[in-house]
């Protein structure tokens, strides 16, 4: 072998991952935590100014004296992890084989505040279905990459890494992995990248599934933007139309400035533990999380290892770019996703706790070839995170046709 | 008089003097940053840019400082005084001409009373600055509550109507019977609700950050409503609005409009946080702060402002005036409910705020509009960048109310 075909053979290497965090890094985060200079308390007694000052002061006060970053990295290199370097960048992601031999290849999107972490509860029950209530014949392998400037994927120097371009890079990423027929699914951000990949229909993509569906028509964005509502809306539509003006309102500051000022809101993140943790914690995803309190999930230790992992791959910066490359279009609303270029078929599953939970109708608009809607009983925005079995169930049922 | 009552009128001198343990904490963390990656990009679309950054931190962190603009301050009269159960920090300086007439003149976020010093000479001495003694004021600037040296309100309330109020409190308590209010930014918006309230003395207003945006106008804007029919110059304004919204100006104003306890916890926590976040505010998009002499706007003079708010700690509490207000616009006319104003109304356009206003925008807006002028340079901070031009617009704007 040539010096010159040895590049080209690493160019397109695949080479195991492992997690191994310096210590160092973890005490500094520590120190940085305990040295916290901290605002006054909120003047009210809700969560309308963000995150709660006592809520805040506990979490952090466990982060640094009881959290343990070294378990989740445990659980990350118990997984088989790899990295390999796509359009000039060295991407990381999951990759786990099921035992069935017939198994449908997916690849699984993550996005922001999330990470591969929110995804990996869904592994077992979607590569062995039989062992989780399911049939094996519903089998997935699953292919789950970090997103360039996220976790231990690359930061991207330059500027042009959309949801396009990550699209046709996970199109190359299932290639090199031997799939050449393969579904794709995603929420929030990988929803976007879904959608991307959706409208690019490489050959071999037979579908896609998405929890955060692009199915705001347009002729309600008046009423988002204050104006009045159009008349004739069910009442369905018309409760998802109120969240949605909630979300706009109450919900979209984070993505503004991530969007606009990506660089502006880095500095103050990459800084300073808990000001990241405050802000990951003010997306809508963790409205109703009750600071480990609550009896499902995600505990208090899945949050901080989300944080952490943000805080460890010094990645704030990169990950609120993507906003910024995404040049602002909204992720709910269809003619901002170009639904209507997906030409391949779709299936969506509505999770209730959503952010707004859309309605079958709007649904068959915005996607041409809509083969799979349902309202699944439980779960939030971090699907994956909150409810892995119900997830995995939407999946196998979106996806079953396709096979 | 009872003594409680005598205490809570009581109005005390007062000096700052940051604690020696709180610069080395500053100086410690700003060494201590921990940078994200460049920008992606070659100009600052993205944001403040890191090298920019960090040739400020650079000198923050060893060079700087702080006690220069602290002895400037405490060169000056200052004094507190409890209004509406809360300490509030004000300058306060007579002029030696009689007949002065009193003007009170507030600030706004990013800036402080810091951006508001260098007009008060040629306010209250004009004689020595290009004006006749018949020109001179006597000058009120406070801080607005959770600002600066002013107490950090600890319960909500404390938006606009309740500020104007507590500043009508003020000027009668400093014994002016009779006079006259001015602002920009947030001083602007407090500023046009005095006017509104129209208290017993209060004889007239000047705004330079009018909130002359028709409604119209402003659905247009929204995508709510039609493009109407416009002058050429009001269409001027209007492309230049809209480019400016879409520019993503807004962010800042999103974000501590909705969530300014979820912003302030970085700010407060990481000072080069909250110099990105402040050099952020279009008002500093045209400042170099560099080290040109002949440019006025220094970094000593960004750096005293953003050290302003760290040692007081008021990143977080200074931008829940925006949450306070709810996001009303403060450019948009029927946001401000500039039709409610009759008191006497005086604009000055400066040509690098963040937008310019026609003379037909502010004449439907302010109904007894006694003064309008737009100047041929200054920006968002005009009195801090413009002192001279700056003091001269307030005193032709207030020539007719004397």
């Amino acid at each position: 072998m040539s010096p010159s075909t040895a590049g080209i053979a690493t160019e397109t290497a695949i080479r195991p991952f492992r997690v191994d965090v310096p210590e160092e890094q973890l005490v500094e985060l520590r120190r940085r935590i305990d040295a916290t200079r901290w605002p006054d308390r909120e003047t009210v007694t809700d969560q309308s100014q963000g995150v709660q000052l006592a809520r805040l002061l506990g979490l952090a006060r466990y982060w640094s004296l009881g959290y343990d970053w070294r378990k989740v990295e445990a659980k990350l290199n118990a997984l088989p992890q790899f990295v390999t370097e796509i359009d000039r960048l060295q991407l990381h992601f999951i990759h786990v084989r099921s035992r069935q031999p017939n198994a449908l290849p997916v690849v699984i999107t993550h996005g922001w505040p999330g990470s591969v972490l929110e995804l990996i509860k869904t592994i077992g029950p979607l590569t062995d279905p039989g062992a989780f209530g399911g049939r094996a014949e519903d089998a997935f392998d699953v292919v789950m990459p970090s997103l360039p400037g996220y976790g231990f994927s690359a930061h991207p120097s330059e500027s042009g890494w959309g949801p396009e371009r990550i699209g046709s890079a996970w199109d190359v990423l299932m290639k090199r992995l031997g799939y050449t027929r393969y579904v794709a699914q995603g929420g929030d951000y990988g929803a976007v990248v879904t959608h991307a990949m959706g409208r690019q229909a490489p050959a071999g993509l037979l579908g896609i599934h998405v929890n955060l569906p692009a199915a705001v028509p347009l002729e309600v964005l008046p009423a988002v933007g204050g104006g009045p509502a159009p008349t004739g809306l069910s009442e369905k539509e018309r409760a998802a139309l109120d969240q949605v003006i909630t979300a706009a309102m109450r919900d979209t500051a984070y993505s503004l400035m991530m969007g606009t000022k990506p660089q502006t809101i880095g500095y103050s993140l990459n800084d300073s533990p808990v000001g990241l943790a405050a802000w990951m914690l003010g997306h809508p995803g963790f409205n109703r999380w009750a600071y480990g309190s609550d009896p499902g999930q995600p505990t208090t230790d899945e949050v901080l290892d989300d944080i952490t992992l943000y805080w460890l791959t010094s990645s704030p910066t990169s990950a609120a770019r993507s906003y910024w490359e995404n040049h602002g279009r909204s992720p709910l609303v269809a003619a901002a996703q170009m639904t209507v270029d997906i030409s391949i078929p779709t299936a969506v599953s509505a999770f209730p706790g959503e952010l707004y939970v859309a309605p079958e109708s709007w649904a068959r608009r915005a996607y041409p070839k809509l083969i799979y809607f349902h309202e699944a009983e439980r779960g939030g925005h971090f699907a994956a995170l909150e409810e892995p079995e119900i997830f995995s169930q939407e999946l196998r049922a979106a996806f079953t046709s396709l096979r | 008089m009872s003594a409680t009552t005598a205490v809570e009128v009581a109005i005390r001198r007062f000096r700052f003097e940051a604690p020696e343990a709180d610069l080395v904490d500053l100086r410690r963390r700003l060494q201590a940053t921990r940078w994200p990656d460049k920008e992606t990009v070659k100009d600052e679309s993205q944001g403040a840019q890191l090298a920019k950054l960090q040739a400020l931190v650079g000198y923050w962190g060893t060079d700087y400082d702080w006690r220069k603009v602290e002895a400037r301050l405490n060169a000056l009269p200052q004094f507190t005084t409890n209004i509406d159960g809360l300490d509030i920090h004000f300058i306060h300086v007579k002029s030696r001409h009689k007949g002065a007439l009193p003007l009170l003149i507030t600030h706004g976020w990013p800036g402080s009373v810091i951006e508001l010093l260098k007009i008060i000479e040629p306010l209250t001495d004009p004689t020595a600055h290009g004006g006749s003694a018949g020109d001179a004021f006597d000058v009120v600037i406070p801080s607005l509550p959770g600002y600066g040296f002013s107490a950090r309100p600890q319960a909500p309330g404390w938006n606009p109507d309740r500020i104007a109020r507590g500043w009508n409190e003020l000027m009668h308590r400093l014994g002016y019977e009779q006079y006259v209010a001015q602002g920009g930014d947030w001083g602007a918006v407090i500023t046009e609700v005095m006017g509104r309230q129209a208290p017993a003395g209060l004889r007239g207003i000047h705004v330079n950050l009018a909130a002359a945006v028709p409604p119209d106008v402003e659905a247009a804007l929204a995508g709510t409503g039609p493009v109407p029919a416009m002058s050429e110059q009001e269409r001027a304004v209007f492309d230049a609005l809209r480019a400016y919204r879409m520019s993503g100006y807004a962010g800042y104003f999103v974000a501590l409009t909705a969530r300014p306890q979820a912003v302030g916890y970085g700010l407060t926590d990481s000072p080069v946080g909250l110099a990105a976040f402040f050099l952020w505010h279009p008002g500093f998009a045209n400042w170099s702060y560099g080290d040109d002499p002949a440019d006025p706007k220094t970094k000593d003079e960004v750096l005293d402002d953003i050290t302003l708010y760290w040692v007081t700690n008021t990143a977080t509490s200074s931008g829940r005036l925006y949450w306070e207000h709810g996001g009303a616009s403060p450019t948009s006319a029927a946001a401000i409910k500039t039709a409610e104003i009759s008191l006497p109304v005086g604009v000055t356009v400066f040509p690098d705020d963040v937008y310019r206003p026609p003379e037909s925008w502010a004449r439907r807006a302010y109904r007894n509009l006694t003064y309008f002028h737009e100047v041929d340079r200054g920006g968002h901070f005009a009195a801090w960048e413009q002192p001279q031009l700056f003091s001269e617009e307030i005193r032709a704007a207030f020539h007719s109310l004397r």
